[in-house]
């Protein structure tokens, strides 16, 4: 519930102003039936320009999450910024459901306080009070997903995840010698941070829990090892270089353990490490690959790919006991699984009549559905309110990443400015 | 392993740490953004190095390939001349990694050098192409370079001369997205150290 002056302090962890997007979103498709919603530009009484369109960007947030239709601001009719100046009747002209309003003032701290409201055009009255925020000229971003994520959360029952960010990796320049980079950037694209630089590779990023750590895999001369980092200090640590494979990294639900892969007892097994103790435990042991560990969100189990069984398919590890069941039938072959938070579904790379392509299965009846008919599909990350998959593709000849929701009507593509983009990661809420 | 390569092992070994421990434990409040090719751009002018913690050879630009030998050293040539133009890279079929038969005629020569030569040590590269997930291809780059790291032991190669290492599809060669490039890409490369 939003409080009548709601202040909240903004982490603001190692991002700093730059409003560049690397990625810019294309949308492929949306939902059938579109909320039609009005997101009035926010008034202002100062001076100057302000560092960011408030009302802009979310618009272009409820728009990415496929259930809205914004109506253009060339029709509207009026732009009030507060509720006393709307007249209801101009809008539901324009056949709007919902509008939008909000102010900015700027405070004698050098702070800016954002004003909003969400209004029912049908009802003529507020669906919540008016509330606002105080942020600093560099937190325009973070203010605007989070009233995003409040537009959303009131009108849809389910939490947004506007204010979440992505990892991703990306390879710039000769492509026979590319500079490889892990980034990390806001869920739209803005704000791209590299965290790490390398001549070598970097693959396989995960979230903690909390958002404050990272893992990931870089080779350094010339053979892979795991680091963990924390974002907001840079802090690493390498917490695996044995011989052999050091890949996989994925953080337990309760951030304790990490779930990795290692080869040095001669093939690919399952292994997690107490990261307070370093203490090593193998969770599997079979003589065939078993790679790409994610834990389930109870943490109770593990799901992981093994190639036991012929044919690489996904597997459920239980945790306490370590006995395994296979947990995908349907096609050629299903890799890297990551489950949706409600533990529900499934997603994984399914391959079928030579493509790859992110499939849905659901946990209970089993049913699969192929989400995406893009091309080398790979890397699916689930969006922490299950609504969004995130994924790598190839398109045009590059790598880029893509996203579609769980019922597969909501398309869209994040291609970069430059390089291949891979490897994406979607955050978990920020605390 | 003589005298005086341990000695060279200490030297590199020693400033590829410091230039390691710089970049690891720097706490940078700004940003946490790390510059990590210090090492190996340093690294690559230098013919032979290793780091210590790894204890085996590397030459630094991650994605240069192996076609013939370069040889660093008169001494290394003069041994190593029986490999001259012998192949290094080794081809598989998608998803497998059995040896090819056309592959073990210039394999068996590197097993007889390494008999030959029991302080010469080898690491074998596995590669994958770029379809299906990436763990997964770096376990199935790994399964090529251990299928011709037996494929060595059997005639003769001790195992400790011998290191498998994957780099999955992270380092093609060919960058087309069809099969001929895919084959390409599907490689074990044989890496001397120097």
């Amino acid at each position: 519930m939003l409080k009548k002056w709601l202040y909240i302090t903004f982490m603001s962890l190692l991002f700093t102003a730059s409003a560049k997007a690397q990625l810019v979103i294309e949308i492929t498709s949306g939902a059938d039936q579109l909320l039609p919603i009005a997101v009035v530009p926010f008034g202002y009484d100062g001076l100057g320009a302000l560092p960011e369109d408030v009302a802009q960007i979310i618009e272009d947030d409820l728009k990415r999450s496929g259930l809205f239709q914004a109506i253009p601001r060339g029709n509207m009719l009026s732009m009030p910024s507060k509720e006393a100046d709307v007249f209801y009747r101009d809008w539901r002209l324009l056949k709007s459901d919902y509008v939008v309003i909000g102010t900015v003032k700027k405070l004698t701290n050098g702070q800016y306080r954002i004003g909003f409201e969400l209004l029912n055009v049908l009802s003529q009255k507020p669906v919540e009070k008016h509330a606002s925020i105080d942020v600093s000229p560099t937190n325009f971003r973070d203010a605007a997903h989070y009233i995003s994520d409040k537009v959303y959360e009131l009108l849809t029952g389910s939490r947004g995840a506007f204010s979440t960010r992505i990892l991703y990796v990306t390879a710039e320049g000769d492509r026979s010698a590319p500079t490889f980079k892990l980034q990390v950037a806001d869920a739209d694209g803005h704000r791209p941070q590299v965290i790490v630089e390398s001549k070598e590779p970097i693959l396989s990023p995960s979230w903690s829990q909390d958002g404050r750590n990272i893992a990931y895999v870089m080779f350094r001369n010339r053979r892979p090892n795991i680091f963990i980092q924390e974002l907001a200090t840079g802090k690493r640590q390498k917490i695996a270089q044995f011989r052999g494979l050091n890949g996989a990294p994925a953080w337990s639900p309760d951030g304790k353990k990490l779930a990795l892969v290692l080869s040095k007892d001669n093939n690919p097994e399952v292994y997690t490490l107490d990261i307070a103790t370093q203490k090593l435990e193998r969770m599997t042991n079979h003589y065939a690959i078993d790679t790409e560990p994610s834990w389930e969100p109870d943490g109770k189990g593990i799901i992981f790919t093994s190639d036991r069984g012929g044919s690489p398919q996904i597997y459920r590890l239980d945790v306490r006991s370590k006995r395994v069941e296979r947990v995908t039938f349907e096609g050629v072959s299903n890799t890297r699984a990551r489950m949706t938070p409600d533990g529900r579904y499934i997603v994984t790379i399914q391959k079928n009549d030579g493509n790859y392509h992110v499939a849905l299965q659901d946990m209970k009846t089993g049913r699969v559905q192929t989400l995406t008919e893009t091309y080398l599909d790979e890397s699916p990350s689930i969006a922490p309110n299950g609504s969004m998959v995130i994924y790598a593709t190839t398109y045009e000849g590059k790598g880029i990443l893509a996203v579609v929701s769980v019922d597969g009507l909501v398309k869209y593509r994040l291609p970069s400015a430059d390089g291949d983009v891979r490897e994406p990661s979607w955050s978990p809420y920020f605390k | 392993m003589s005298v005086n390569k341990l000695g060279k092992f200490a030297v590199i070994g020693l400033s590829a740490a410091v230039i390691a421990g710089c970049s690891t434990t720097a706490t940078d409040t700004d940003t946490s953004t790390t510059a990590e090719d210090a090492t190996s751009t340093e690294q690559a002018d230098t013919t032979a190095s290793s780091d210590a913690s790894f204890g085996a050879g590397e030459e630094s630009a991650p994605t240069s390939v192996i076609v013939e030998d370069t040889a660093s050293t008169e001494e290394v040539v003069d041994k190593m001349a029986s490999l001259a133009g012998v192949a290094t890279v080794f081809y598989f079929d998608f998803d497998k990694s059995i040896v090819r038969p056309e592959s073990r005629e210039a394999l068996a020569k590197h097993a007889q050098y390494l008999v030959a030569n029991p302080e010469a040590r080898v690491t074998l590269e596995g590669h994958a192409d770029e379809r299906g997930t990436r763990e997964y291809n770096m376990a199935l780059g790994e399964r090529r370079a251990k299928a011709v790291s037996r494929y060595l032991t059997i005639q003769g190669v001790a195992a400790s001369q011998i290191e498998s290492v994957s780099f999955g599809e992270e380092v093609p060669v060919a960058f087309s997205h069809d099969d001929n490039a895919w084959q390409l890409n599907r490689r074990v490369e044989v890496r001397y150290e120097k």
